[in-house]
């Protein structure tokens, strides 16, 4: 599949400022967005940003940083350095820290002081920003936002929140826009502020009163006065953030491993880009096993298979080389080492044939091999983004 | 071994990081279970109808059909569980046939917190009380969102003072917090970040819910690949002379050796993470383990063999 492409990673990170790894969880989305921006510090230069949302301490501690924040900081020289290589650019890294970005998300847009404190100390606030209309999506892409407006940065790499449904980050602007300008928060809030009843929701007060009792709806109604005291500032933003994600500067990167469940996912998130049009750039198929396993001509299966059954002849006739081993344990590792190239080499097919079955590809596809030993320095991100890159 | 009595509870949650086969091993938890003899139910809490492919008997829905002898499949759908509550407790007609007022729940129970929650685990709880089943095993949400879930009860009790919801969180709770009938399993594998978040979960189910953490339970285990002493044998085959070790076997032998060693290397990698699990969990706690599957399909199948790898552990 490689060989016929033409484009690759390298040219699609110089050609863009904002790319968006997404994929689902375990594929190792983190790990790939944080490789493609130090290859991109370290061989195009630039200040290049990578923005994760729940890193592990591992590639925390592989960015030469002891634990980064909201704040961007600055992978040392000397990470690089260790990994024998002179960065032509400089990278930074950031977590997205849910809590605290909506803290001051809720103070630029509250009115004014009072009213961003008590939303803050309102009971419900918490509650809501960490379930409500997926409040990590939007502030993962409102964060992104306010990063590339500062201009600081030449790129940067946003590795998103694992969702329940990938849609749910793209979809999370516009999805913010629509709950501010809706008539249901209208009605809501309404009958609270004016204490006229509309009559089309009475019913529904006389439902929900016997549910939840009429206190708990007066204190989730007081919260969405307040909150709605922002929503000029919040439906303007929101739609300049839905901009940025479809502007031609910003690609996105799908990440997925070649087992069934995420491969699945993948594809629907590629369909939905398209349909969304928004730009794909790249797929990358990561952790996938090695080529040998594919085995296409047979012949190493058809030789585990003879093996098999017939370990201790080929025991007897490795003969003199392996005097001091037993002959029958000389045959038992055979037999071994034979069953596990079957048995692998069916997990290897079943990839090749999802790989064979993704519909809609973009321009560049990337296979990237299993990595056997957990990366533990940036030498170690710096070789996965090796084999990324071109 | 505590875990023996995993499948004498009455509501079994099965959640995890997302990627970790949560949804295999709560498939073959209940499959096993109506092997067993158990009226089993098991219901599919996130709306992705992975499920289905997990019995190959088409598409599972709110209402439960049973889709192999002795066990029922369903999927989570709050709408409806909001329109059963209803119907139920209230004995208010069906919500379709009042569209705002509808929309308008459906608005509450996105806002409010723990409403979602209470309409999920209130639906599974009923079930448990109606003794329709023996058991009923829940593919829940992934870790990230399962606490929210198994605490809603307590949140909806701290946040809602009076009205019905509150005077009916009572017997979710008893339901929830009886170790005898409620357990939460949690599924890792023996990577990282699985790793890392199991820990980090084990400790909030015991901080913030009242459920007991039943077992984790291992997916993807990798065998053993040599026995002892047999290692330095594959060493030596690897060093010796090529050519003679391909004559003698009649072919070239590379592509498996290499296999071998990555499956030591895998392994290897793999143990010091379990290792690592191991270390950070109450010792008391039981792990169960399923052996990674090299298979070519997925499905009822594989159901089968993680339902049998259950039992072996569970010491059926």
């Amino acid at each position: 599949m490689d060989g016929r492409r033409t484009g690759s990673v390298e040219q699609l990170l110089a050609a863009h400022e904002i790319v968006i790894a997404c994929g689902s969880g375990g594929v190792g989305k983190t790990t790939t967005a944080a490789a493609a921006a130090a290859m991109a510090a370290a061989r195009q230069g630039g200040k290049v940003l990578v923005l994760t949302v729940d890193p592990a301490k591992r590639l925390a501690n592989a960015l030469g940083l002891e634990g980064f924040g909201n704040v961007a900081s600055r992978v040392p020289d000397a990470a690089f350095r260790q990994a024998g290589i002179t960065p032509r650019g400089e990278l930074w890294a950031a977590m997205l820290d849910t809590k605290q970005s909506w803290d001051s998300l809720v103070r630029r847009h509250a009115p004014d002081a009072g009213t961003a404190g008590r939303i803050l100390d309102n009971p419900l606030y918490q509650n809501i920003t960490g379930r409500f209309i997926q409040a990590h999506d939007y502030i993962a892409v409102e964060r992104l936002y306010e990063l590339h407006l500062d201009g600081v940065y030449d790129l940067i790499v946003v590795d998103t929140p694992p969702t329940r449904n990938a849609l749910d980050f793209l979809d999370a602007p516009a999805r913010m826009a629509d709950f501010f300008s809706s008539r249901l928060l209208r009605m809501l809030t309404v009958p609270y502020k004016s204490r006229l009843v509309n009559f089309a929701s009475k019913p529904f007060y006389q439902v929900a009163d016997r549910i939840l009792g009429t206190q708990f709806l007066q204190d989730i109604a007081e919260f969405f006065i307040l909150f709605q005291t922002m929503a000029p500032g919040f439906v303007e933003r929101a739609e300049a953030v839905s901009r940025l994600l479809h502007d031609r500067r910003t690609t996105f990167v799908v990440v997925t491993t070649l087992e069934a469940a995420p491969a699945h996912e993948a594809e629907f998130f590629i369909e939905m880009l398209a349909a969304r049009r928004f730009h794909l750039g790249a797929v990358v198929l990561n952790k996938v096993l090695p080529d040998y396993l594919r085995d296409a001509g047979g012949a190493s299966a058809r030789l585990a298979e003879r093996l098999e059954g017939g370990a201790t002849e080929a025991a007897a006739a490795l003969g003199d080389g392996f005097a001091d081993v037993g002959p029958a344990q000389l045959a038992r590792v055979l037999t071994e080492v034979a069953e596990n190239y079957l048995r692998f080499q069916l997990v290897a097919q079943r990839e090749s044939e999802q790989e064979a079955a993704f519909g809609r590809t973009p321009e560049v596809v990337v296979s990237v091999p299993y990595f056997e030993n957990d990366i533990y320095d940036l030498g170690g991100l710096l070789e996965l983004g090796g084999r990324i890159w071109s | 071994m505590a875990g023996l009595d995993l499948l004498e509870r009455r509501l079994v949650f099965v959640t995890g990081k997302g990627g970790v086969g949560k949804t295999t091993v709560a498939a073959g938890l209940a499959l096993l279970a109506s092997q067993r003899g158990k009226r089993t139910l098991v219901c599919e809490v996130d709306d992705k109808g992975d499920l289905a492919d997990f019995y190959e008997a088409g598409p599972v829905r709110y209402d439960a059909r049973e889709v192999q002898p002795g066990l029922y499949a369903m999927a989570m759908d709050t709408e409806r569980s909001l329109d059963e509550y209803l119907r139920i407790f209230l004995r208010i007609p069906v919500m379709g046939r009042i569209g705002p007022v509808a929309r308008m729940f459906d608005f509450v129970a996105t806002a409010a917190p723990g409403v979602k929650e209470i309409l999920t685990v209130g639906k599974l709880c009923y079930e448990v009380r109606q003794r329709r089943y023996d058991l009923v095993v829940v593919d829940a949400s992934a870790t990230g969102h399962v606490v929210g879930q198994l605490a809603a009860p307590q949140a909806i009790n701290t946040l809602v003072q009076v009205g019905l919801i509150r005077s009916q969180t009572d017997w979710m709770l008893d339901i929830l917090s009886d170790r005898h009938r409620t357990g939460v399993v949690i599924v890792a594998t023996p990577e990282e970040m699985p790793v890392n978040e199991t820990i980090e979960l084990a400790g909030r189910v015991r901080d913030e819910t009242t459920v007991d953490l039943a077992a984790i339970i291992v997916n993807r285990v990798l065998p053993e690949l040599f026995g002892r002493g047999e290692e330095e044998v594959f060493e030596h085959l690897r060093s010796a002379p090529r050519a003679g070790v391909d004559a003698a076997v009649g072919g070239d032998i590379a592509p498996l050796l290499e296999a071998a060693r990555l499956a030591v290397t895998l392994r290897r990698t793999r143990a010091a993470h379990l290792e690592r699990l191991r270390d950070g969990i109450d010792p008391d706690l039981p792990l169960l383990y399923v052996p990674y599957l090299f298979a070519r399909t997925h499905g009822l199948r594989s159901t089968r063999v993680v339902a049998d790898a259950l039992a072996a552990e569970l010491g059926y």
